[in-house]
């Protein structure tokens, strides 16, 4: 992040501004990726009229970075009216989308908008690999033919690679492929459980064999020997810190106006049809008692080594049972990064007893 | 550049920027290259006055001037300085008529 990133955040959680967020327009997909965590069924989106209400609001409240995500964001016909009455509110707008449908006059009015940036899922330099996983054939194909005219049209393109089992070792030639493109490249190598709680995608995850692969990649993560260094000692700083912007400085609404913390983090905080949005902000007495958490008040992670290098994200922390436990995803990396145990691990393997 | 001929100078807020007053302070993004600006309370003042048919005298009398005791011809030139360093960033467009 960088130091201007870094002040703006610190300043908006100090005054409590909802600096980020990412609204999703739809569930409604024309892929169907294995690890999906969405329901695709339509429960009553919100219509642009709600949406272009819900922009207003949330630009007086001082958000100013908007992420439109999905779902697939094209299949929303009135997308263009959307992003465009978000231009006129002054909001610096990511698109999230697959670019399936994404053509020529698409990818004129995203350059015409100043669109600053648009993220697509790759999978896989390999078509059979990246297909399998969309469960649509010729798919990878498509997803590059945009991603083609949006850098020929001088858009940001960032190149997300999820990485799962079946793609697990298809990073180099992804990362080759978005060089290629002049695209951005990041990596995720977390599957989330499914909103509806089904815990199954997860057998999906790649091994710690695997993980520890990506982890030893320069181009991945920097200073390798920096980056899997043991972690420093705990200060008083670390255990007053908060995990992340959730809650915080960002927040999620989803197609049907439901306010969460995260869009991993499903704690209902309110619905936006019901109640203003700067009202749910402030006022939710969930969002509140997320706000007041501290790394001290976590009953597993203020004693673990890691807790001030650990990526702990409270969402999936939340999916697990409590959002003051452990995240065993962020568990898994810490371990692989590092060599050390969490205390979370020492505790589920009976070697060490935690009160909680 | 003298302040005769900064008086011919009509700011206007680019387009395609995203922009928004965050605490008092207007926050600005040029999509184009991802750079971040913050602009202080002055610049924040001529920012939000660009509208591409007020001159940049005008917007110093009345936005700075009006409200401190610096003298205007100086006023003028820093206030030239400023907006062409944003317009060399592109996002402030400085045109010679009124939109």
């Amino acid at each position: 992040m960088s130091g201007l990133m870094g002040k703006l955040n610190q300043r908006a959680a100090e005054r409590g501004i909802p600096l980020s967020v990412h609204i999703d327009l739809t569930w409604a997909c024309n892929e169907r990726c294995v690890h999906c965590y969405l329901d695709h069924d339509d429960h009553s989106e919100l219509s642009l009229a709600e949406l272009r209400d819900l922009l207003d609001q949330m630009a007086a409240a001082g958000v100013f970075f908007l992420t439109l995500s999905g779902g697939e964001i094209f299949l929303r016909r009135d997308l263009e009216q959307i992003v465009r009455h978000a231009r006129l509110r002054g909001f610096d707008i990511k698109l999230k989308t697959n670019g399936m449908l994404a053509g020529a006059k698409e990818i004129a009015w995203i350059r015409e908008l100043g669109v600053h940036q648009v993220q697509i899922s790759i999978y896989s330099h390999r078509p059979e690999a990246h297909d399998a996983i969309t469960k649509v054939r010729g798919s990878l194909h498509r997803s590059l033919r945009a991603i083609r005219l949006l850098r020929d049209n001088g858009v940001h393109v960032v190149i997300a690679c999820v990485l799962m089992k079946s793609n697990a070792t298809d990073f180099d030639g992804v990362q080759s492929l978005a060089r290629e493109l002049d695209a951005e490249f990041t990596i995720d190598p977390t599957i989330t459980p499914h909103w509806n709680g089904d815990r199954s995608p997860l057998s999906l995850n790649i091994s710690r064999d695997e993980l520890s692969q990506v982890y030893s990649k320069e181009s991945l993560v920097g200073d390798v020997a920096a980056f899997r260094a043991l972690p420093g000692p705990v200060d008083d700083a670390t255990l007053d810190g908060t995990p992340c912007s959730a809650g915080h400085t960002s927040c999620y609404i989803s197609p049907h106006g439901n306010l969460y913390p995260c869009v991993q983090f499903p704690l209902p905080c309110g619905n936006v049809r019901e109640q203003a949005f700067t009202r749910i902000w402030r006022d939710s007495e969930k969002l509140r008692e997320v706000r007041a958490i501290r790394a001290r008040d976590l009953p597993v992670c203020s004693g673990c080594g890691h807790v001030g290098s650990c990526s702990r994200c409270p969402g999936l922390a939340y999916m697990e049972g409590s959002m003051y436990g452990p995240s065993g995803a962020d568990c898994e990396k810490a371990f692989v990064r590092t060599g050390l145990p969490t205390a979370n691990m020492l505790r589920r393997s009976g070697l060490v007893q935690i009160s909680l | 550049m003298g302040a005769d001929q900064v008086s011919e100078l009509y700011p206007l807020r680019a387009a395609n920027v995203a922009a928004r007053v965050f605490d008092g302070e207007v926050i600005v993004m040029n999509p184009a290259d991802s750079s971040l600006f913050n602009l202080n309370e002055t610049g924040t003042a001529i920012w939000q006055a660009a509208d591409g048919t007020t001159s940049l005298r005008e917007i110093v009398e009345r936005e700075i001037c009006g409200v401190s005791e610096i003298d205007s011809d100086t006023a003028l030139a820093d206030a030239e300085e400023f907006a062409r360093a944003l317009a060399g960033h592109g996002i402030l467009l400085l045109r010679t008529e009124p939109a």
